[in-house]
């Protein structure tokens, strides 16, 4: 927090002038402080924003949890109903197992593939540049975009895979990807979402990569140490911060998984593909039960912020 | 050159070469699909994109280009302004206000979305672009504050005292002299939040109602999820191609300004 008093040349930004060309301290503190209120003047937009739109829906949500809130018509306090209601919806329960499990399964491909991208084009050679363009290009198309994309990429009527497949020999007859079995769902919107972000995942991995000096590797070298060697006891180590932040970032994505679900497989076969956001989603626009939706909202809301606070803790006491 | 050296360059050339081809196949494939018809090519899948009963209208893209540009000059001010702040000020509040700008990215709008729609409502915003625009402009703020605030702060000194012992206010020292210091992250936060404003769908699916309101991305998803029966796939593709052409255009163009903002200015600190 900075203090109330205006800063102290020392203390602060250094003033470049000598101690003798300064004007009269009162003079300084004065300016300083009609500095501070300048200061404070153009950071207004900004905190009305943050205020009004984020701190202001924060407790608000938590308020709509504690009470029956229909879509339209008179809130009433029903403490605390639509939590307790939330343990008997077995939709919920279906949907948070999913969502771990699609959380685990995405992480670790999503890491996977991102991270051998990022050492592949980790090196300044003749087409590392199109290599680059061409796994960041799909980064620019927007999130639902591409699942509509992947939805006539993988559909039977006009998609390639199913023919080119059923030309291998892979597979025969109709095969309908997206909605034709649990699995084949989660398949799809994983292989749509590692076509979508491994780019930009490789890129913030490369920026790590190339933070590290190129002397460490060479001290590696002189050492002996294999290839293996260096990228498991040089490489890791020093990417830590780096791989903490795309971690954490996949996970939470994953947590809030919704546009592919809600677009390549609407929630099926048989809702098993219905992430726990598009049971709020439900929950507030079709049942019309917006409490209800504000208490699972909370509940994520408190896992997600729990876990954010465990990964700040350990990546700080590592670095 | 040794032999396995050689051999190392052949497998990586190889194997950069299929990544590429399968990571820009989709596209590849939907303007290809988008042109296809029955009898060749043409564009008859994009007539049917505009034309059918639960195709998308111009008024689809106004609305889309409204919320864009609402939210690309929303962000610009509100970041540059803020960025400043934060770059070059001490002031009551600061660090507080600075750290829960950034605890909009702890806080997943996915779970907050409930109550804007609620609080939107209530300041008679439902079912507007404008509010829609604010919001978005919200979600951006971490990301452009942080970006704008490390710009700032890398402007030297000199240059702003010099300006201010030539007389300039603290208004013009900002619009003649350190806006155009800042340009590079001026480009990224702006192509940042018109990508992501001009794609976004689940916000726009929340807080818009009618259908007049929506735009393109909700139209488009809305021939997939409206359709009961079959799904019109080649018109739908068409559909993509029209989103994503200036997304990848604006991208092709502006690559290398928006990789390097966001390499030196979004993880440094």
């Amino acid at each position: 927090m900075s203090t109330l008093t205006p800063p102290r040349s020392g203390k602060a930004r250094p003033l470049p002038a000598p101690e003798a060309a300064r004007p009269p301290k009162r003079f300084r503190r004065s300016a300083a402080r009609s500095r501070a209120a300048l200061g404070a003047l153009y950071a207004t937009p900004t905190a009305v924003m943050v205020g009004l739109f984020f701190l202001v829906p924060l407790v608000l949500v938590g308020w709509m949890s504690l009470h029956k809130w229909p879509l339209l018509g008179a809130p009433t306090m029903n403490v605390p109903d639509n939590y307790t209601r939330i343990a008997d919806n077995e939709l919920v329960a279906s949907a948070v197992w999913f969502t771990v499990k699609y959380t685990v399964l995405m992480t670790v491909g999503l890491f996977v593939v991102a991270f051998g991208l990022a050492l592949l084009v980790q090196q300044r050679r003749r087409g590392v540049g199109f290599l680059r363009t061409a796994f960041l290009l799909p980064m620019a198309v927007g999130f639902a975009s591409a699942s509509l994309l992947f939805l006539g990429l993988l559909s039977d009527e006009i998609g390639p895979l199913s023919d080119l497949l059923r030309k291998l020999g892979v597979i025969d007859g109709y095969v309908s990807w997206t909605s034709g079995s649990s699995e084949s769902a989660l398949g799809s919107a994983m292989v749509l979402v590692l076509w979508r972000f491994a780019g930009f995942n490789m890129l913030i991995l490369l920026t790590g990569l190339q933070a590290i000096p190129l002397e460490v590797y060479e001290a590696a070298r002189i050492d002996g140490a294999s290839r293996w060697q260096t990228f498991r006891r040089v490489t890791i180590p020093l990417m830590r911060p780096t791989i903490a932040l795309v971690l954490t970032m996949m996970i939470t994505g994953s947590l809030l998984a919704f546009d592919q679900f809600w677009i390549l497989t609407r929630g099926g076969p048989d809702n098993s593909t219905t992430s726990l956001v598009m049971v709020i989603y439900r929950e507030a626009f079709i049942r019309l039960d917006l409490g209800s939706a504000a208490a699972i909202s909370v509940a994520l809301l408190a896992v997600l912020v729990v876990f954010n606070v465990i990964q700040l803790g350990v990546l700080r006491r590592r670095s | 050159m040794t032999r396995s050296s050689l051999a190392g360059r052949w497998g990586y050339y190889v194997t950069g070469t299929a990544l590429a081809i399968l990571f820009l196949s989709p596209l590849l494939w939907s303007g290809w699909a988008s042109l296809r018809t029955n009898t060749g090519f043409g564009l008859e899948n994009y007539d049917r994109l505009f034309t059918s009963d639960n195709g998308i209208r111009v008024h689809h893209v106004v609305n889309s280009l409204t919320v864009s540009a609402l939210t690309v000059a929303g962000t610009l001010l509100v970041a540059t302004l803020g960025g400043y702040a934060f770059g070059r000020f001490r002031f009551p509040g600061r660090d507080l206000l600075f750290l829960l700008t950034l605890a909009i990215l702890m806080v997943p709008y996915a779970t907050i979305l409930i109550a804007l729609y609620v609080l939107l409502g209530w300041i008679g915003l439902q079912d507007s672009l404008i509010g829609l625009s604010l919001v978005l402009i919200m979600f951006q703020l971490p990301f452009s504050i942080f970006m704008m605030r490390n710009s700032f702060e890398a402007v030297p000194r000199e240059l702003e005292e010099s300006a201010q012992v030539d007389g300039c206010n603290s208004v013009s020292t900002l619009l003649r002299i350190m806006l155009p210091a800042v340009k590079p992250g001026l480009i990224t936060v702006g192509l940042f939040a018109f990508l992501t404003s001009w794609s976004e769908f689940f916000a726009p699916l929340i807080l818009l109602n009618s259908t007049d309101q929506f735009t393109t991305t909700l139209a488009v998803v809305n021939m997939r999820t409206a359709s009961h029966g079959s799904i019109d796939y080649a018109a739908l593709e068409a559909g993509v191609v029209f989103m994503a052409v200036p997304c990848l255009l604006l991208f092709a163009f502006m690559q290398r300004s928006y990789v390097r903002g966001f390499t030196s200015g979004a993880l440094k600190g």
